[in-house]
């Protein structure tokens, strides 16, 4: 009988996503409600060191499916030793991240063994033994409370929702898992233009600029701003159309989806195409020169000034209180 | 090559949406209907590959009798022909019994390649090509952001957290798209005025070769049980008309002490 809670632990270059360690601790709360164990699965070449890190953050069993074939991520490899890995563990839950990887993968799984999944899921609730998961539908303008009937019950989940799980000193048993990693399309060439930038997806803090930004040198101001709070830099739908920011800074819902503790939006208006991919922002500051700018009302601070005057100021004050 | 496109008609991304007394559903009076934005994409995806090397162009797209209209405009852009999937016993269907459908229509076409948009933006799930290519048995490839296709293969570009990776796979295959791969054409007026002549043939369930319980509401393995509104925000404190500096004093003191976020 199918119990406990599989986490698919992604991981590049032998490096957990953040969002991994976020489910391992939503994880074990599931498996503590539900009953039987938290276990994880490990896909790629060379993993087996890393995958022993996982049981002092909660898992009590990891299974790894290491292979020369699943050195750089394919779908439909990866979607096997997920699968054999589910058969293996018969978990009542299957926990992922929406991630790049995520939103090509866990679908796949989900196919392979004939089950529904939640995507990009916000809230997770336990009734009765089984789980009850809302998530933003139609752009975020609502909410959808979704039911998964069949087992194991899938459910990727937004980065940030949920803290990390702590660290212990418990250790986790290794099992390794095998499967046909027969693959017709393949990941040959991983090109990194992002090295050393925080990722917007798994940002805690981002500094955000729209069409208000007029120019795309006037993103230095943002990017020194950045740099006082480890933020990532994000832009709108604006500001990338008119050429001032790069398409993997945009914000959205043709961009990324993001979900901070802290977004600083200045001159943006708030589009609803903009509110999609942020308004499960903890606090969002807005900064623009337009009080009637819609993106006051989604708020929790507001300054009604022209940005360039605000930005430098904010920039020292922020830099003096965290130096303190 | 034989390229197909399938699509959803969505709400229009500016749409209000209102759930339904209940939450069972969102009213669908006075919404306007488009063809969802990733999946112009891929139509003119498809039309540009037929441009360069020739071949037949093909929209397939379950849903209601208004989702013919989303197809006129995807035959007016240039697809060749459509595929209309309807029958009373497909409503309500999730990810994977939409996917059934679409299988068995596109089991009949025999394509070389096919292509979705990334995601359609009323549910945003980004599961129906997934499934689809499970149960068609082909390799798929996620959120193209550049596209070549040569001598049955292609090669895909798809960004990924700090960068962007290169998919080599073979063809058939089906390939969902992204903001970036191109700019989408307008229907032209001529294109409008052919679009009305092309073949748009049904798809019911009697076509499809599967059981009423494999699709529809019954069939479904994920089901939204309610629409539930956004939890409502408090209203924010806004500064206006006073010295930058007292204003930004006062935003940070919040963010420290209030919000406690720095």
């Amino acid at each position: 009988m199918a119990s406990g809670v599989l986490i698919i632990a992604e991981q590049r270059d032998g490096k957990f996503r953040k969002v991994v360690y976020e489910l391992l601790n939503i994880g074990k709360q599931i498996a503590d409600k539900i009953g039987g164990p938290l276990s994880a699965v490990v896909v790629g070449k060379g993993v087996g060191e890393i995958a022993k890190t996982l049981g002092k953050f909660g898992a009590s069993k990891v299974f790894v499916v290491d292979s020369d074939a699943l050195n750089l991520y394919n779908t439909e490899g990866y979607a096997a030793a997920v699968a054999a890995a589910v058969k293996a563990a018969d978990p009542a839950v299957v926990l992922a991240g929406t991630t790049a990887m995520g939103k090509d993968l866990v679908p796949r799984v989900a196919a392979k063994l004939g089950v529904g999944m939640s995507s990009d899921t916000t809230k997770i609730e336990v009734e009765g033994g089984k789980l009850l998961v809302t998530r933003p539908v139609y752009s975020g303008k609502c909410l959808a409370r979704v039911e998964l009937t069949g087992t194991p019950q899938i459910v990727a989940v937004r980065p940030n929702t949920y803290p990390a799980a702590a660290e212990s000193s418990a250790t986790a048993q290794i099992a390794a898992v095998s499967a046909d990693l027969a693959a017709k399309a393949k990941v040959t060439q991983v090109n990194k233009t992002g090295e050393g930038k925080i990722e917007l997806t798994e940002a805690e803090r981002i500094v955000s600029g729209g069409r208000g930004i007029k120019d795309k040198a006037n993103f230095k101001i943002l990017e020194d701003l950045a740099a006082v709070i480890h933020a990532a830099v994000g832009a709108s739908r604006a500001a990338v159309d008119s050429g001032y920011a790069t398409l993997d800074m945009q914000v959205g819902q043709t961009g990324k989806v993001v979900n901070p503790t802290l977004y600083m939006a200045f001159g943006i208006s708030g589009a609803i195409q903009h509110l999609a991919g942020m308004r499960t922002s903890k606090i969002i500051v807005a900064v623009n020169k337009d009080s009637e700018a819609p993106i006051f009302q989604k708020a929790d601070y507001g300054i009604v000034d022209d940005l360039f005057k605000v930005v430098p100021v904010l920039t020292e004050e922020l830099k003096k209180l965290l130096a303190e | 090559m034989k390229i197909l496109v399938c699509l959803k008609q969505t709400p229009d991304t500016e749409a209000t949406i209102k759930i339904t007394p209940g939450g069972k559903g969102i009213e669908e009076q006075n919404v306007k209907w488009v063809m969802s934005p990733y999946d112009e994409y891929a139509v003119e995806e498809a039309i540009r590959i037929k441009e360069k090397k020739g071949g037949e162009t093909v929209v397939v797209s379950m849903g209601p009798d208004r989702a013919l209209e989303a197809m006129r405009t995807a035959l007016a852009m240039g697809m060749d022909r459509a595929v209309h999937c309807w029958d009373p016993a497909f409503a309500g269907a999730d990810a994977l019994g939409t996917a059934k459908v679409l299988a068995a229509a596109i089991k009949k076409e025999n394509p070389d390649l096919i292509l979705c948009g990334r995601q359609a933006i009323d549910l945003d799930q980004a599961q129906v090509p997934a499934y689809l290519a499970e149960i068609l048995g082909l390799p798929q490839v996620y959120a193209a952001s550049k596209l070549e296709v040569q001598d049955g293969k292609a090669s895909v570009t798809r960004r990924i957290e700090g960068g962007e990776e290169i998919v080599e796979t073979s063809l058939p295959a089906v390939v969902t798209c992204d903001k970036g791969l191109n700019e989408p054409r307008y229907a032209s007026l001529p294109g409008i005025m052919k679009a009305k002549k092309k073949e748009v043939k049904k798809f019911a369930l009697g076509d499809s070769g599967l059981g009423a319980s494999d699709v529809g509401e019954g069939g479904a393995k994920s089901k939204v049980v309610q629409f539930l509104p956004l939890p409502d925000r408090p209203p924010g404190k806004v500064f206006k008309g006073e010295e930058t500096a007292d204003m930004v004093k006062k935003v940070v003191k919040l963010l420290r002490e209030e919000a406690k976020v720095i």
